[in-house]
């Protein structure tokens, strides 16, 4: 297979969300060869596994992927929102893309079940964060049928699947999310919150998204069968290529109150089951993340290099092989 | 890469450490000598039983009360801390902000705090809330979570703000865990961090415990507070053991106006703590008055020891679930009380209340299920 690939990737940031895009990259991408894994830490888990799967790995930082004689077409970004924000210009200038999984928000805010149809000649796309990518599309597929003056979102995640760099980016996660609920899911206002459960077992990623919908909406008629349809067409669109993404219950309207400023609204909840090409799967926000990054990165390769993409969805690819589960089992410890 | 250590580069530095002459000077004394310090919630942790309605009218009133009778820390803010009027937790019915700055206006001695949550709040909510007059910033987040805390304490402390830490479901970790948390916002730069029996699950030596072990991790550089709930009626009892374990900074609300069953009631606190020789600096007669006259006439419904609240402190459940799981109960048509059960053994933490839609809708088809077994449908 790798002989058809063309383009070379480095992955900058080895943690739970570089392991794992790596992982989806080495398994599904025709055109993109993941070359190096660049981390700061000499003990990072992610830099070793990288290693033993071929990768060249460097615990040096960007100025050493830089100074390398063969730089690499496309980075993935995968560290926190002030470290893309202080490599992204020297990306440009070195002529690399970036796919940035970061909230740092530099360039346009990419989810591939709205808004697939970006820029391909941009530089630099923003995956937006875990739960922008679960809950936009939601809100899109209300905003294609009614206004949606204010749409909300929750996202609850388990402890375990959110490492430092989420951590401590936590303010950046609600403030991008709540950008692109307005930019990409359409509503006038966003709002984002995130929760982190430590309960044992770990839960699976919840995203619950509440929008504010005309008061003839929350009434059982044409406009709120035409909603649902929207909102069940859009969930197929991203089970296209995050497959344990589905509704928990169906959507649940309530009708208009004084307190919502004569609004009704839409209650939509949402699971995010991952596939564990590296996380086990209560980890789904990573998976939609790191499943949206790599497509749109195909995408991105391909234009670059004037060939089809061909990249391969997670219902194409089928069962995970026996090495992915090996993988799978031992990377909670290192969580 | 262990998961509890921060060890990102973007962590917000500390530029100094804090001292204990800093702790205490930062923690006023009023007129007279106090043995602790008392901060009342009712304008915060009371917003939950008034589903967010706070009028100014009502904050002004309170304020002017609680200041009056010696009370040096008023806390305001939504219920759930800074930015929670939501669709997920109520909106409220006066911009918070605006009731900040009020309560400012209105305050002669006492500081005025305010709640946030990351996740929830920013960085950006607290300056404002700071740019409004609020001094205290109280931090919040699971207990154990504190890690998302740090850039929070960071931006309070450069904004010159006393700092507290609030550990909430305290029940949930164990005393050691506890303490290494509450170290971990000591380090980040919280003047006090407290034991928060968010679910009113504590029960005296296990209250106790708490209070020790954090105590014994961060006492040398900071103060230990206490945050009950009545929900097993033990927020007095579990107040009394912190001090006497050397909490220096005690939650209450008066008329117990708080989230669940309520807060342990100021007035209360401040009549069990006169009755054992422990001064508060808070004049009985005052408060007392701040509860019956002032707060009392405007609360539609007192907290109580129900059926559904008593289940929470038995199960471990968040106390602001209460209204939220009365309201699906409603609904759904399915009892408050078992939501409230299962909100617990799903360990459910502070903010989840969309789980509450969850979970009544599952009971609700349970229930649909169970009746048609009823009816002999297999």
């Amino acid at each position: 297979m790798s002989e058809t690939r063309k383009a070379t990737a480095a992955i900058v940031g080895p943690g739970n969300i570089g392991t794992d895009l790596m992982f989806k990259l080495l398994r599904r991408s025709e055109i993109i060869q993941p070359r190096f894994m660049i981390g700061v830490d000499p003990s990072s888990d992610g830099l070793r596994r990288a290693a033993s799967v071929g990768l060249e790995a460097s615990h040096e930082g960007v100025d050493w992927l830089l100074r390398q004689d063969e730089l690499p077409d496309i980075v993935f970004e995968a560290t926190s929102a002030k470290a893309h924000a202080a490599n992204a210009p020297r990306y440009a200038e070195a002529g690399i893309l970036a796919v940035d999984l970061t909230p740092a928000a530099v360039g346009p805010y990419i989810c591939p079940p709205v808004n697939l149809d970006f820029n391909l000649d941009a530089v630099n796309v923003n995956m937006i964060t875990c739960g922008g990518q679960a809950t936009t599309p939601m809100v899109r597929a209300v905003s294609d049928v009614v206004d949606v003056p204010y749409a909300e979102i929750v996202a609850s995640i388990s402890s375990k699947s959110a490492g430092p760099g989420t951590r401590a980016n936590i303010d950046e996660f609600t403030e991008t999310t709540s950008a692109a609920l307005e930019v990409v899911g359409g509503a006038t206002r966003g709002k984002a919150i995130i929760i982190l459960n430590p309960v044992e077992p770990p839960l699976m990623m919840r995203n619950s998204v509440f929008c504010a919908i005309p008061a003839e909406a929350g009434e059982p008629g044409e406009l709120q069968d035409k909603i649902l349809e929207s909102i069940n067409a859009m969930v197929e669109r991203v089970r296209e290529y995050v497959p344990g993404y589905h509704l928990r219950a169906e959507p649940q309207f309530d009708h208009a109150r004084e307190l919502w400023r004569g609004m009704a609204r839409v209650f939509i909840p949402v699971e995010v089951k991952g596939r564990g090409d590296y996380l086990p799967d209560y980890a789904g926000n990573l998976d939609i993340i790191t499943a949206a990054a790599a497509r749109v990165g195909d995408i991105l390769a391909a234009h670059r290099l004037g060939v089809a993409s061909g990249w391969k969805s997670s219902a194409e690819l089928g069962d995970l092989d026996e090495t992915a589960e090996s993988t799978t089992t031992d990377a909670t410890a290192g969580v | 890469m262990g998961d509890m250590i921060n060890t990102g580069e973007d962590a917000p530095v500390v530029t100094h450490e804090v001292t204990e002459s800093e702790v205490l000077a930062n923690t006023p004394r009023g007129g007279q000598e106090r043995d602790l310090r008392i901060t009342d919630s009712t304008l915060r942790d009371g917003s939950h039983a008034m589903s967010h309605q706070f009028t100014e009218e009502q904050v002004r009133g309170v304020v002017h009360a609680l200041d009056k009778a010696g009370v040096q820390v008023i806390e305001v803010s939504h219920g759930d801390g800074l930015g929670g009027s939501s669709f997920n937790y109520g909106f409220s019915r006066v911009d918070e902000m605006q009731l900040i700055k009020a309560a400012v206006e209105e305050a002669r001695q006492a500081k005025i705090a305010i709640l946030m949550l990351p996740g929830l709040g920013t960085v950006h909510e607290l300056q404002q809330a700071h740019s409004m007059g609020a001094s205290v910033a109280r931090i919040a987040t699971h207990c154990t979570e504190a890690d998302v805390s740090i850039q929070h304490f960071g931006e309070a402390r450069r904004l010159g703000m006393e700092t507290v830490g609030f550990l909430m479901l305290s029940h949930r970790a164990s005393p050691e865990m506890l303490a290494q948390q509450a170290r971990i916002m000591v380090d980040a730069g919280a003047q006090c961090v407290y034991v928060v029996d968010s679910a009113g699950a504590l029960v005296l030596e296990t209250a106790q415990e708490r209070i020790k072990a954090v105590l014994a991790e961060i006492g040398h550089e900071a103060q230990v507070g206490f945050h009950g709930h009545q929900n097993l009626s033990m927020g007095i009892a579990n107040s009394v053991l912190a001090y006497q374990a050397g909490a220096k900074q005690i939650d209450g609300a008066l008329c117990a106006l708080g989230a669940g069953a309520g807060n342990s009631p100021t007035e209360v606190l401040a009549a069990t703590f006169e009755r054992m020789g422990i001064k508060t600096g808070v004049d009985l007669g005052e408060v007392l008055s701040a509860a019956e006259d002032v707060v009392r006439p405007f609360i539609p419904r007192l907290p109580w020891m129900d059926r559904a609240s008593i289940t929470q402190g038995y199960a471990g459940v968040y106390s602001s679930f209460l209204l939220h799981a009365e309201r699906a109960a409603e609904r759904y048509g399915v009892p408050a009380h078992q939501i409230l059960q299962r909100v617990g053994e799903f360990g459910y933490v502070g903010g989840q209340e969309d789980m509450i839609i969850d979970i009544a809708l599952q009971l609700a088809q349970e229930q649909q299920l169970g009746d048609l077994a009823g009816m002999g449908v297999r």
